[in-house]
């Protein structure tokens, strides 16, 4: 990940130094667009968090108001719970499909090609339309009992398991594909000699020879989890929601990415300090399991 | 031996078999859109998983009816996703390529400080950075089909800047030392030397690029004049937003309308597609 120093290019005068003159050109229109579309905007955000603002003119500074309010905020508590959920849950289920989809398909069967086009075909297809598509469908089954996917949490978890399965099998396939395709041929071949048999050497040869794509699978899977948006929106909405005895209300299927949305979006303009305090919290939750992840890796690149 | 190779056999036709009934029911939902787009409205939530019969098929109408659907021109989505997503993607692969040249060759503070800023910015999500980007975007008027993909070049930046240098990293000195021998000045040596030497992460960055930006839901919703332009997922969350009186049948014609330009695409770009999944994956 770091940028190595490369001796020969920090000295030579023929290629560094003619490319500093064009700095103008070679990297300012970048730098330009990542501070206004990702820099101001992030500290921005992150200096409102402390403050009570309905629109970003006109603010007044809370201190840690904010923070406090989203940790009591019962709705944003409950989010979390089910996005844990679903991300663990989504996270097994891919992972564990994809990757024995994988080894399937690189076991030299017929028709392999098309299994492999027809799996990955749900990703090019954004969240919103899968999501409207997947809810035609739960519907259709569920109307013979004259019911909807949006009167139950249960169904509405299930339901965006199977879409984000659906979804993301074909993706992560793609992947282990690639690593197993890297195991290297004689190793196989060393076990098949020394009697290993299917499953031994599918744990202790092929298992260990991918663990660099089971990594990134898993990272993946489990950061689209948590950061779940377009299909929670199309799919559920957040419905059904149950009433607390003092008013508020908890929408039984909303994920932390939806319930940020709500809180910015929704009525309650004054509610746009807790908003960005959840965005906030949020960024920390999502970047510390990046984080995690990568140590993680690095430690295993370390001892190969 | 001879009759475990009988059994392999038997074990990779069977397996052929399981796949084959796994596939179907893997295009089965997209099945149903195309089945559904031909029904009548009334008949989409009753009838869903039958054929049309002659009491529910609507022939094309649904289409001619879709294309007004929901106050707002369907062609037109159409054509602002088509625009935003050529005029990011190409923003996007011209100026973080010519970036990461100058962030490996120059390799300064400045240049270190931007290429952690652009690591950084993938492990924060969207709704981090979604109220505070659509103010900066109003107030610097990107909040037009032609503007916006100036937000996608800043937003989308990292990943495209961190794969650009790794491979950058990889191609040798001595090239580009020849062209400079040889009095080309760096515009040149970029763009007829190192340029066409990055073609294979052209094609996986473009890749990636295109599937999000053409996809995008909450960044255009937030940012665009939503009166004026929509693009195609907003046009579609809009339908499914119209409580009461939703036009189903009409509905599944668009969506089934928004799928096939990308189903084609990902049919003639299949193999590019998914070595540029592999190559985005084993990076991030």
């Amino acid at each position: 990940m770091r940028i190595k120093h490369d001796s020969t290019a920090v000295n030579s005068d023929m290629i560094r130094r003619p490319i500093q003159r064009w700095a103008p050109f070679f990297i300012f229109p970048m730098v330009a667009a990542f501070i206004i579309g990702f820099i101001w905007p992030f500290l921005h955000g992150l200096f409102l968090s402390f403050c009570k603002f309905q629109t970003t003119s006109k603010w007044e500074w809370v201190g840690i108001n904010n923070y406090v309010k989203a940790l009591n905020d019962e709705s944003f508590v409950y989010s979390f719970g089910f996005t844990a959920a679903f991300a663990i849950v989504s996270l097994v289920l891919i992972n564990v499909f994809a990757f024995a989809v994988a080894y399937a398909l690189t076991q030299k069967i017929k028709g392999s090609n098309i299994f492999r086009t027809v799996f990955f075909m749900p990703n090019l297809i954004g969240g919103i339309v899968l999501g409207y598509i997947w809810s035609m469908i739960f519907d259709g089954f569920l109307g013979y009992y004259q019911t909807s996917i949006l009167t139950n949490t249960t169904w509405g978890f299930w339901g965006l398991i199977i879409l984000t399965c659906w979804q993301q099998i074909g993706y992560m396939m793609i992947i282990y594909i690639a690593g197993l395709q890297a195991v290297p041929e004689d190793m196989l071949e060393a076990a098949k000699i020394d009697g290993a048999n299917g499953w031994q050497t599918l744990f202790k040869v092929t298992i260990p020879n991918v663990m660099p794509s089971i990594t990134i699978c898993t990272f993946l899977s489990l950061t689209n989890g948590f950061k779940l948006f377009d299909q929670n929106l199309a799919l559920t909405g957040g419905l059904p929601y149950s009433i607390n005895p003092d008013g508020t209300s908890v929408h039984t299927t909303e994920m932390l990415a939806l319930n940020i949305y709500n809180t910015f979006y929704g009525e309650n303009t004054a509610s746009r300090g807790v908003a960005q305090a959840k965005a906030v919290l949020f960024f920390i939750l999502v970047a510390t399991l990046a984080i995690a992840q990568l140590t993680a890796t690095r430690k295993k690149e370390v001892q190969q | 031996m001879k009759d475990s190779f009988k059994r392999e056999k038997l074990g990779k036709t069977l397996t052929t078999i399981l796949f084959t009934i796994i596939s179907i029911a893997y295009v089965f939902p997209v099945a149903m859109v195309v089945l559904n787009s031909f029904k009548l409205n009334t008949f989409v939530k009753t009838e869903t998983f039958k054929f049309p019969t002659a009491e529910s098929y609507a022939s094309f109408d649904n289409f001619i009816k879709g294309m007004t659907f929901g106050g707002y021109p369907f062609a037109n989505s159409v054509f602002y996703s088509i625009v935003i997503t050529i005029l990011g993607t190409f923003l996007i692969l011209l100026f973080t390529s010519m970036a990461a040249w100058y962030i490996s060759r120059v390799d300064s503070l400045f240049c270190r400080i931007v290429y952690y800023g652009c690591v950084f910015s993938m492990v924060v999500p969207f709704q981090m950075v979604m109220f505070t980007l659509s103010k900066t975007a109003d107030t610097l008027k990107l909040n037009t089909p032609w503007t916006i993909p100036v937000i996608y070049l800043g937003f989308g930046a990292g990943l495209a800047v961190f794969m650009f240098v790794g491979f950058v990293k990889s191609i040798p000195l001595d090239i580009e030392e020849a062209a400079a021998i040889d009095g080309c000045s760096p515009i040149k040596t970029f763009f007829s030397v190192v340029l066409p030497m990055l073609k294979p992460t052209l094609v996986s960055v473009a890749i990636l690029e295109i599937m999000w930006i053409w996809n995008d839901y909450l960044l255009p919703y937030l940012v665009l004049d939503r009166t004026e332009y929509r693009t195609i997922p907003i046009h579609i969350q809009y339908l499914k937003g119209s409580y009461g009186t939703v036009d189903l049948g009409a509905t599944m014609a668009l969506i089934l309308l928004s799928i096939i330009p990308v189903i084609i695409f990902y049919l003639t770009c299949q193999k590019h597609i998914i070595k540029g999944v592999a190559a985005g994956a084993v990076k991030g």
